[in-house]
């Protein structure tokens, strides 16, 4: 499945009774507030985005912004390890965190008038973290079995991780999220201490808040709970770009595995890299993207899944607001009468003939009337509308970008698609991974 | 008494509005359901048959292929006009099958230029399937791929094991995907009678959620279905027959965690103990981290990074399950801990303070169960398809604080015999 980016409505395209006013506050202290008001049910989604993540950590010690949301739940000063929990289950809160490359987040889900509740635990933990071993030694066996989960057990996911490490030589996006297994086994609780005081602080953090709110009372509540909070003196660590490739990588791994299961992925800029005037190559890879992959009708699936029957499924991904050089990949599943070989070829014969064939007017206007579309079904989410805003501000980029958004997306012409197909998916920034079935053990 | 009113009126949630569901049939005995949603131009709709794998008979996957191939041509429109089609309106267009439901979904936004094609698109392909022969085999390969990728999944393992080896020879032992043998079996003229039995009119639900007036609903469910046949609806399912013993079923798999689902049939939908097994169960295993599993499983022992346990009510018994995954040498000692919880919590009556939290939690909750579209139709289905009350969202809360702990013991040994368990363990020994 691609990971939709859309943009928040843009009155164009909205009936009047929707409203998408967002507001924005900075405390004294550097926290940066985000309230979007949506009052269609008496629920608030609250977001606490820490720029922080797997692309900041170091060789030895990967995984440890991952392991770090987990120990965010063991307790502070005030309360106890689980307590933060507890209380978010006695007030009917959903609950959880989540770590990427470039950001760590919590989030509760509750019913409106108990915001307050979010806001003073979040603030609390924000700064009043206490580290106990025991917590931690114990903590430290979820997260392995999590990994034995997530990836040791899962033949595809094993292949993912490896692929990533083969494409993204020195890139911090080498390493997986999670952390090697030896790092997960090898941290210390100094490790989890140094990294929490030197990331966890308000300056770091962006707070995001959408539902049955009142912007200017959520601000109130903001300066209460986390206005007295100390900033920190941040210093960022100077991320290694990727060097450049030199051709074409390959990468085969063996597991007991029933299916084999093959991934492409070519070297792609993003917005955040592209000059002014080359914005718009992020846009048009978005646009390509969509052309292959954006719904049933696309390339993908009426070619090569329908129509020559090669896939049993098919995928694409590209992310144009990732702050570093990102992968734009082709992954799928062929059917039994196939191999990995010919999917290759079938995915590459596609690749070519956007390179060599402009895509068709009414191609273009499909991808526009389903972005247009799915900017009104994304309203359905009030967590969905939260992580926008997040991802984009937690990599430094303008939640507004998503205004314009839809507009930049319909400005691509079919000779700006060709030109990117022809610039960026090519050999020199191919990276293919394959996962081949072994026998069982 | 005193505890409960006191209860009540310190811990309930604010009034506000929970939607008014409006209940009609169509001309030919279709029923419908409808929550009017006016602040996004967008509609929800789920059409919704009783022709789930439980209708599979000896077919296994039968009910699924059919289901899927519902969108791969009809009234002569290929499988690339017909998403063609969707796409161009921005529509989606989805479709689910569980041991119940056969379910075809549409997403769509209200203007009438793309709402109107969209469901006219959509009343064909519930009217006019085409069942091709070149769909049907590609789909059946599709399936079977999705079945053999199944077996590198000692989750996906796990859960065919368990369901047959609490049902038996019950419809519901057989998953909706099938096995690679009754999938590959499959006939395309099986699937035109499967068609033909169960989506007609009679055996039909259809839910609407969105900015739309009572007489635009009105007239999207009589178009949608309005030239299926009336049919019949389907008939009752047989009973689910108690296990008499206890299973150990273990199935080796080269993973590092051993998969474990523990459990046994459980109660159909609209059971008198539903409520009171449902606060039972997010106490026991039912409220993410803070539940006794969790904490003992989990936060105590840092044996799992999942672990739960759930009731899932179906038209008859469906499963209760605890579930969670370990490292392989933890296995013994994981089954052990969650079968001493499950053991203790049968036998030792809850604290009044556990039942309060546990009340709170859940009637504190009840905004978010209905704070989206999708959340709301969700409930819809299920209440229409399953014939709930009407009211079953307004009387939620209180069917929640009516439940005490004695209930809870009550219906527990009622209806979970400990000493008959079914414990599946896929992973290295």
């Amino acid at each position: 499945m691609r990971y939709l980016y859309l943009s928040i409505l843009s009155l164009l395209y909205c009936s009047s009774v929707i409203s998408a006013e967002v507001s924005e506050f900075t405390l004294d202290n550097g926290l940066r507030l985000i309230v979007k008001e949506d009052h269609r049910a008496p629920v608030v989604v609250s977001q606490v985005w820490y720029k922080v993540g797997a692309s900041y950590e170091k060789e030895g010690k990967t995984g440890l912004s991952h392991m770090l949301e987990h120990m965010m739940f063991k307790g502070t000063q005030k309360y106890s390890p689980g307590e933060f929990s507890r209380i978010m289950a006695e007030n009917g809160a959903r609950e959880n965190a989540f770590t990427g490359s470039d950001y760590t987040a919590y989030f509760q889900t509750i019913e409106k008038s108990r915001l307050h509740l979010s806001f003073e635990l979040e603030a609390d933990r924000m700064r009043h973290l206490v580290l106990v071993e025991a917590e931690f030694l114990k903590e430290r066996q979820v997260v392995t079995e999590e990994r034995r989960r997530r990836t040791e057990d899962k033949p595809i996911n094993q292949l993912y991780e490896h692929f990533i490490a083969t494409a993204y030589q020195t890139s911090p996006y080498h390493h997986p999220i999670i952390g090697w297994m030896s790092d997960i086994q090898n941290y210390t609780l100094s490790d989890l201490q140094s990294w929490y005081q030197r990331w966890y602080a308000p300056n770091n953090a962006i707070v995001v808040v959408v539902g049955d709110v009142d912007a200017s009372e959520v601000f109130a509540l903001a300066k209460k709970h986390f206005g007295p909070l100390k900033p920190n003196i941040l210093t960022l660590p100077v991320h290694r770009p990727e060097v450049t490739q030199l051709g074409i990588k390959h990468i085969t791994v063996n597991l007991p595995a029933k299916v084999p299961y093959l991934i492409m992925g070519y070297k792609t800029p993003v917005l955040k890299q592209l000059s002014q005037e080359n914005h718009y190559e992020a846009y048009a890879l978005e646009v390509l993207a969509y052309i292959l992959d954006g719904g049933d009708s696309a390339r993908l699936s009426k070619n090569l899944i329908r129509g020559q029957q090669i896939a049993s499924s098919l995928s694409t991904s590209y992310d144009p607001f990732s702050p570093f050089t990102e992968l734009f990949t082709f992954s799928g599943i062929p059917t039994n009468t196939h191999t990995v070989v010919d999917l290759e070829n079938a995915l590459r014969a596609q690749i070519q003939n956007l390179q060599t064939t402009l895509v068709d007017i009414a191609e273009l206007e499909r991808v526009k009337t389903q972005l247009r579309a799915s900017q009104i079904y994304e309203l359905d989410s009030l967590f969905y509308q939260g992580m926008k805003i997040g991802m984009l501000e937690t990599v430094g980029l303008d939640w507004h970008l998503f205004e314009t958004y839809l507009d930049n997306i319909k400005a691509i012409t079919p000779e700006q698609v060709q030109i990117v197909a022809r610039k960026y998916l090519i050999d020199k920034n191919l990276t293919i991974g394959i996962l081949k079935p072994g026998t069982q053990k | 008494m005193k505890i409960l009113s006191f209860i009540i009126l310190v811990f309930s949630s604010p009034i506000f509005a929970i939607p008014t569901i409006q209940h009609w049939q169509t001309d030919n005995g279709a029923a419908v359901y409808f929550v009017p949603a006016p602040d996004l131009p967008m509609v929800n709709i789920e059409v919704v048959f009783d022709a789930g794998s439980a209708r599979d008979g000896e077919k296994s996957g039968l009910a699924t292929l059919t289901n899927a191939l519902l969108s791969e041509g009809a009234g002569g429109k290929s499988a690339d006009d017909i998403a063609e089609h969707f796409d161009n309106l921005g529509a989606e267009i989805g479709n689910s099958v569980d041991s119940d439901m056969a379910t075809l979904t549409l997403r769509c936004l209200t203007e009438s230029q793309l709402l109107k094609p969209a469901l006219n698109m959509l009343a064909l392909l519930l009217l006019k399937p085409d069942f091709d022969a070149k769909s049907f085999k590609r789909v059946q390969q599709q399936m079977l791929v999705k079945l053999q990728y199944q077996q590198q999944s000692p989750s996906a393992i796990s859960k065919q094991a368990f369901y047959q080896a609490i049902y038996g020879t019950h419809p519901y032992a057989q998953l909706p995907e099938g096995n690679a043998e009754s999938v590959a079996a499959l006939k395309r003229q099986e699937v035109k009678d499967f068609y033909t039995r169960y989506y007609v009119a009679n055996n039909a639900v259809i839910t609407i959620v969105g900015a739309l007036k009572r007489v635009d609903a009105e007239k999207i469910a009589q178009q949608l279905v309005k030239q299926l046949p009336s049919g019949t609806s389907a008939p009752d399912l047989p009973p689910v027959v108690a296990l008499t013993q206890a299973k150990k079923i273990h199935i080796d798999h080269p993973s590092t965690q051993n998969h474990i689902l523990i459990g046994q049939a459980g109660i159909a939908r609209g059971d008198p103990d539903h409520f009171t097994l449902y606060v039972g169960n997010y106490i026991l295993g039912g409220s993410g981290l803070v539940s006794q599993l969790a904490e003992e499983v989990r936060e105590n022992r840092g044996l799992a990074y999942s672990i739960y346990s759930y009731f899932s009510p179906r038209r008859v018994s469906g499963p209760f399950i605890a579930g969670l995954e370990t490292r392989n040498d933890q296995t013994n000692e994981a089954v052990h801990v969650v079968q001493d919880i499950m053991q203790k919590f049968i036998a030792t009556q809850l604290s009044e303070d556990t039942l309060k939290k546990a009340k709170q939690g859940i009637t504190g909750m009840f905004p978010l169960r209905i704070k989206s579209n999708k959340n709301i139709i969700g409930y819809l289905s299920v209440i229409g398809f399953y014939r709930l009350p009407l009211d079953y969202l307004q009387t939620f809360n209180d069917h929640v604080e009516a439940v005490t702990v004695e209930m809870i013991q009550d219906a527990f040994q009622r209806t979970l015999q400990l000493d008959k368990l079914v414990i599946v363990t896929v992973g290295g020994s």
